[in-house]
């Protein structure tokens, strides 16, 4: 095992906890209400629709077909498992259908 | 049966969809690390130090020799800045959890364990048990599939031939509609969407986590007085 590959290795594993870390004191001591509160509550949502946002809408027509069925399902409060599985076969169908 | 393994029960069986779309891509990036010359004992340190899904596969992409061990650092920073919101976000929730047991909560928090605690919190308060029902089968299925697939050292296929990427997509779409408060939340889903979707275009990287979730937080913030009036 190299030297380097340790030390990098090291290296991502602090970036990455800190980042993990910091999100725990940055509101200590801070009494948080009003705006503040409803652009925290909103965070959750907000960076839940950041994180697929590429994915539904900008990658092709079957996923972003997919993501609609796949909301869908979770509209109508099927359970996870469920929900995931529609997703998966939609978008697969959906890609056979669209590429052919 | 007592309360702590009754949620740590439902953690597991909140994850287990979850746990089985980690499999291949664990495997996967394995077979890439093996691929680029990380031994199979480097490709499991790295699972259980850095254990980030996304930051590992830049950094195996990235990997050569010599090892550019600040840039590999630097990467890893910028990919994971979105676990600060995600932490920040959290950490709000965590009182029912023992403030020891808070560095353990720290390093679990990945985007999967992050969304379905969140969820959970909507309905009820995040206990640890629960915590550790959806993270340790999430930590260990990643250290072990990572590990095998780098043992085996071969490419196993393309996990999208399966629908398997998108998995994870269907998992955030699901929770993302417990958010679901009415009209107010559509303009908050807008302002991130739209955010996240144009930086994804405009700039590489994964600026468009942290930038579509701060769009969000704003629009909140912006619209909260009119909403209190009405």
């Amino acid at each position: 095992m190299s030297t380097s590959a340790v030390l990098a290795i090291l290296g991502m594993g602090v970036a990455t906890y800190l980042t993990r870390l910091s999100g725990f004191y940055l509101l200590r001591g801070f009494n948080v209400s009003g705006p503040m509160k409803a652009a925290l509550d909103a965070l959750p949502p907000a960076v839940l629709m950041a994180v697929i946002a590429p994915v539904i809408l900008t990658t092709g027509w079957a996923e972003s077909i997919a993501a609609a069925i796949t909301a869908v399902a979770a509209f109508f409060r099927l359970p996870l498992t469920v929900t995931i599985i529609i997703g998966i076969v939609s978008v697969v169908l959906l890609r056979m259908v669209l590429t052919a | 049966m007592n309360p702590a393994r009754r949620d740590f029960l439902t953690g597991l069986s909140q994850v287990a969809p979850v746990v089985v779309a980690y499999i291949p891509i664990g495997l996967l990036w394995g077979t890439l690390a093996a691929a680029k010359g990380l031994s199979a004992l480097e490709a499991l340190m790295m699972s259980v130090i850095v254990f980030a899904g996304s930051a590992q596969f830049v950094a195996v992409d990235m990997w050569q020799d010599p090892v550019p061990v600040l840039l590999l650092t630097f990467t890893a920073l910028i990919i994971n800045v979105r676990h600060v919101l995600m932490s920040a976000s959290l950490s709000r929730h965590v009182e029912a959890i023992p403030r020891a047991w808070h560095p353990l909560v720290a390093y679990f928090l990945v985007d999967e364990s992050w969304a379905l605690a969140e969820r959970r919190v909507l309905e009820t308060p995040l206990t640890l048990a629960y915590y550790l029902g959806i993270t340790v089968p999430l930590a260990a299925t990643w250290w072990i599939s990572t590990g095998v697939g780098a043992m085996l050292g071969r490419a196993l296929g393309d996990p999208s031939a399966l629908g398997l990427d998108f998995a994870f997509s269907a998992m955030f779409i699901a929770i993302l509609m417990g958010f679901w408060k009415g009209p107010s939340t559509a303009g908050v889903l807008a302002a991130s969407g739209a955010v996240a979707a144009g930086t994804h275009l405009a700039f590489d990287g994964p600026w468009y986590i942290v930038a579509g979730g701060l769009a969000g937080a704003v629009y909140a913030f912006v619209t909260w007085r009119r909403e209190e009036a009405a």
